[in-house]
């Protein structure tokens, strides 16, 4: 047993709902109790989805145990397939139904539908949500896509798109552009928004093109090695990263490829004056695997970050985050104990979070700025207006996104000078964010000096130290600590705070 | 007069009920977690569980506004299941770890879920042991909010019930309020029944376990909830004798509820219109304002908390609406039979689900306004019903006079945000 408070997944069989909603013209008869059903909330309320997720759910009750859940499925099964006429189902047991152990694949197949029936095995005591959706995607690609010849012109697939993903629906829709001007056309892109009749297509694809890994690998690899598609590796987040997508699309084609960048923004966003100021801003990012990967190299090279700490919730890509973290010059957290992600951000104190939901809500208790950069995802993540984050809008919207949370340039150089003025006080926050700034705490993210090392602040330092401008001073305090460690002080001095300063200054 | 008057054409007590067995879209009981924490200042929920399980309270919770809540899960893996761990130590374990880091805590509510039910690991046992463990500091008790056993807000019910062996016994003439009501609201209840001279007032449950709530023979309970049936049943076991009334939404349903108690406590007619006579003509004004948008409309209830037909009764009676079919997952007549009286006959009783047939009578009847649940609400909307969610009208504050325009603006809001929007070009 283990004692959870917040999950960054929920179980198996909810990845399998994000298939299933995803999809069109499937349905997914899953052997549950009545309160699993809540799950529907998440695709209705969360994504403002207007269509009840595909699922049927058996919800059998205390009484049905022992006398009759397998005809209680069986039933459920039938009046599923009667109602809503699908192309396919995919049936499976949540995971008090996996310990009554019905069978739900076995029944299905037995029932003699005149559609496919792909039973799933979703370990809900051992496995998460992201397994749960790439191994449903990847069994429904197994079953229903056919051996046939590959389209005259170049087209790709591509892989990975579900509900309740994060900003699925516009990256797709970027990526699908921004192939179609590199001259490839999408042949079917999965499983978001396709059908039984569309996975039965993909082989005709020259190419697969895999934008997320946590729920479209296994049928990646798969269709690799059973038809012969090779997939690309490179997630095209980021200017960098697009960039090199783009070559590595261009060598599987065997074609030089050149992109139209007249769209792309970052660079000199990120170039002008006003962007000094974000020079060395120290993040934080957390969140799964394959975002937080990509999105360190756009904080660190195209943002000019300083990155303080990084890590994933999802364990299978424990060993990818720990190389690329040691090339960062940090140590990997990988985790999914929440209250562990929030003890490391707070001995961490950085300037910004990237990170989930779940980040945000601890950057609000320890009144650091957060931008969501990964699911899981709450309702305000899923905007109105189109805003990928791959391609190179997407790498527009990554810098509106990373700078929202921040006081801009221009205006931390006014709060710096002005800073006893009525308005600029600190106090104040961000001018862009109105009434419901993220009130500045005015204890410090670094907690009270405890433990053996106790470090005294001298008043007068103390009292220097509040002149420092809010959004600077936490890291001024524990710069200062830092040095006096290494200096073996225990007092620090209005001295000892200049002469930290000094040795920080960049 | 205060006691509201049946309807001339007969009320619903004795209407044919319509009772479906199928599939059910409605939370588990584990979701009464969420206010129940709440409530109990001092109290934590350890659901025995699965990743589901803690994933549903997380989910119902909406948003995560605490670092550690006083509820978490402890979730079963392999090694539980295939008996190499025994559960009853992993439970000890867990919880010695719990307790340590929060000596706040002084209840502890081992729940169960369907999984820990159906591999039968014993939580009565583990509570038993636990509690001798751990007493007297902290008292630990068990109860199940699996969705193969409890609905929705059977949750709280099954916790309530599982406190009722446990509270002390006594010989005082007294009177137990029972269901969890917001702080703000139980002290206007107290407010108000404190005037009318009834001042030995307990709640359950208290907001910490120190208070001094207790039962005997010579208690008298009142629900404040129409979802308690196992609690009246053990209260009944003990003794207690039930006051039955109407449910205290709206004005009538407030007043009818006092006046149960009043009756049942000799209070005056005067007493009586002298504490409520303010408040009811403030209740009036308040509903008649809500009202002016649901007059005439029609309203459909998806069954959900138990709530449906007291709030049925309070929209066809005093709001002017007209219902067609309320649903509930259960109907017991001890409880919902005072408001079945007095609900106008015409709508359809129904009990149970089957959540297709019912759509399929929703899209029939396409009614101004339907109360169901949050994975419904939007493809409802979507199709062109306006919709409340059901659970906030479990998640705010409805009892009771003050609160009364506030139930029907919670019903007006929708209805009228459709007439709001407007998208049309102008021409
Ligand atoms: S229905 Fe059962 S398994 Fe599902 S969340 Fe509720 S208690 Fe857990």
């Amino acid at each position: 047993m283990k004692l959870t408070v917040w999950t960054y997944e929920g179980p198996p069989h909810v990845g399998a709902m994000r298939v299933a909603t995803g999809m069109k013209g499937l349905h997914y008869v899953l052997h549950a109790p009545q309160g699993d059903t809540y799950a529907d909330l998440l695709f209705t309320m969360i994504e403002r989805r207007d269509h009840r997720p595909p699922v049927t759910y058996t919800t059998f009750q205390a009484r049905d145990l022992g006398s009759d859940t397998a005809n209680l499925f069986k039933t459920a099964c039938q009046e599923a397939v009667d109602r809503f006429q699908p192309q396919a189902i995919i049936v499976g047991s949540s995971c008090t139904a996996e310990l009554i152990q019905d069978d739900p694949g076995g029944m299905a197949e037995t029932m003699d539908f005149d559609i496919p029936v792909i039973p799933l095995e979703l370990p809900s005591y051992s496995r998460k949500e992201n397994f749960g959706a790439d191994e449903t995607f990847f069994q429904i690609v197994k079953s229903l896509a056919k051996p046939q010849a590959r389209t005259e012109r170049v087209t790709c697939n591509i892989l990975g798109g579900t509900a309740l993903g994060f900003r699925h629906r516009d990256d797709i829709q970027e990526i699908t552009a921004l192939l179609y001007d590199l001259g490839i056309e999408v042949n079917v892109a999965a499983p978001l928004d396709a059908t039984p009749a569309d996975i039965a297509r993909m082989p005709a694809a020259h190419l697969n093109v895999l934008l997320y890994p946590e729920t479209g690998e296994m049928a990646a690899r798969w269709l690799e090695k059973n038809h012969d598609q090779p997939f690309t590796k490179v997630i095209p987040l980021g200017v960098g990263a697009t960039r090199d997508f783009i070559a590595e699309v261009g060598q599987i084609i065997g074609r030089e490829l050149q992109a139209d960048e007249s769209r792309l923004r970052l660079p000199w966003w990120s170039a002008s004056v006003d962007s000094t100021y974000l020079t060395g801003k120290r993040v934080f990012l957390f969140g799964d695997g394959s975002h937080v990967m990509a999105m360190a190299r756009v904080a660190r090279d195209e943002m000019g970050f300083e990155i303080a700490g990084m890590g994933c919730f999802n364990r299978e890509m424990a060993r990818p985050m720990r190389a690329m973290a040691k090339e960062y010059g940090v140590e990997a957290l990988i985790t999914d104990d929440y209250l562990e992600v929030e003890q490391t951000i707070e001995a961490l104190s950085p300037e910004m979070i990237m990170g989930t939901q779940m980040e945000r809500h601890i950057g609000k208790r320890l009144g650091i700025p957060c931008a969501v950069i990964s699911a899981p995802v709450h309702v305000q993540d899923f905007p109105a207006r189109y805003s990928p984050v791959m391609g190179f809008e997407g790498a527009n919207v990554l810098f509106d996104t990373l700078v929202h949370p921040l006081v801009m340039g221009l205006e931390e150089h006014l709060l710096t000078m002005f800073r006893d003025d009525f308005e600029f006080h600190d106090a104040a926050g961000p001018s862009h964010h109105g009434g419901h700034s993220p009130q500045p705490v005015e204890a410090d993210p670094a907690p009270a000096p405890t433990g053996t090392d106790v470090m005294v602040w001298l008043a007068d330092a103390e009292k220097e130290l509040k002149k420092v401008p809010f959004f600077v001073r936490g890291k001024a305090r524990r710069n200062t600590e830092t040095y006096a460690t290494e200096q073996g002080l225990s007092q620090i001095s209005i001295d000892v705070l200049y002469e930290a300063k000094a040795h920080y200054a960049r | 007069m205060n006691v509201p008057l049946p309807p001339q054409s007969g009320g619903c007590r004795t209407a044919p009920v319509l009772k479906e067995r199928g599939q059910r879209e409605v939370f588990c009981g584990l979701t009464g977690i969420i206010w129940l924490h709440r409530k109990m200042q001092d109290a934590f929920f350890l659901v025995v569980g699965s990743r589901t399980c803690a994933h549903l309270l997380q989910s119902a919770a909406g948003v995560m506004i605490f670092a550690e809540p006083r509820f978490g899960t402890a979730i079963l893996e392999e090694t539980d299941l295939a008996g190499m761990a025994d559960a009853q130590q992993e439970i000890d374990r867990e919880v010695a770890r719990l307790l340590e880091r929060r000596p706040d805590i002084r209840q502890l509510f081992l729940v169960g879920s369907c999984p820990s039910e159906v591999i039968k690991i014993d939580l009565q046992k583990a509570a038993e042991r636990l509690s001798q463990t751990h007493a007297p500091h902290v008292r630990v008790l068990n109860y199940s909010g699996s969705g193969i056993e409890t609905t929705f807000t059977e949750g709280e019910d099954a916790c309530l019930a599982s406190m009722v062996p446990v509270l002390p016994e006594t010989e005082a003439r007294e009177l137990l309020v029972v269901g969890a009501l917001p702080d703000v609201v139980e002290d206007q209840m107290l407010g108000l029944l404190g005037a009318m001279g009834i001042d030995n007032v307990r709640c359950l449950p208290a907001r910490r376990i120190d208070s001094e709530t207790a039962v005997g023979p010579n208690t008298q309970f009142i629900l404040a909830q129409p979802f308690l049936g196992e609690t009246h049943a053990a209260l009944v076991r003990r003794g207690a004798h039930h006051i039955a009334a109407p449910f205290p939404f709206g004005d009538e349903g407030t007043t009818a509820w006092l006046q149960a108690i009043a009756t049942e406590f000799g209070v005056s007619p005067a007493t009586f219109a002298t504490v409520t006579d303010a408040p009811r003509a403030r209740a009036r004004k308040a509903i008649a304002q809500a009202a002016e948008h649901l007059g005439g409309k029609s309203v459909f209830f998806f069954p959900d908390s138990q709530l449906e037909i007291p709030l049925a009764r309070f929209l066809t009676r005093e709001c002017g609406m007209t219902a067609i079919e309320v649903g509930s997952p259960y109907i017991h007549d001890t409880i919902h039979g005072p408001d079945l009286d007095l609900l106008p006959a015409g709508p359809q009783i129904s009990e149970g689900q089957d959540v297709e047939l019912q759509l399929d009578r929703v899209r029939a009847a396409r009614p101004d306004l339907t109360v169901c649940g949050l994975g419904l609400a939007n493809p409802l909307e979507a199709e062109g019903l306006a919709t409340k969610w059901a659970i906030e009208l479990v998640f705010t504050p409805v009892h009771f006079y003050e609160q009364a325009g506030d139930l029907a603006g919670l019903f007006s809001r929708p209805i009228r945000r459709k007439g709001l929007l407007k998208m049309e070009a102008a021409e």
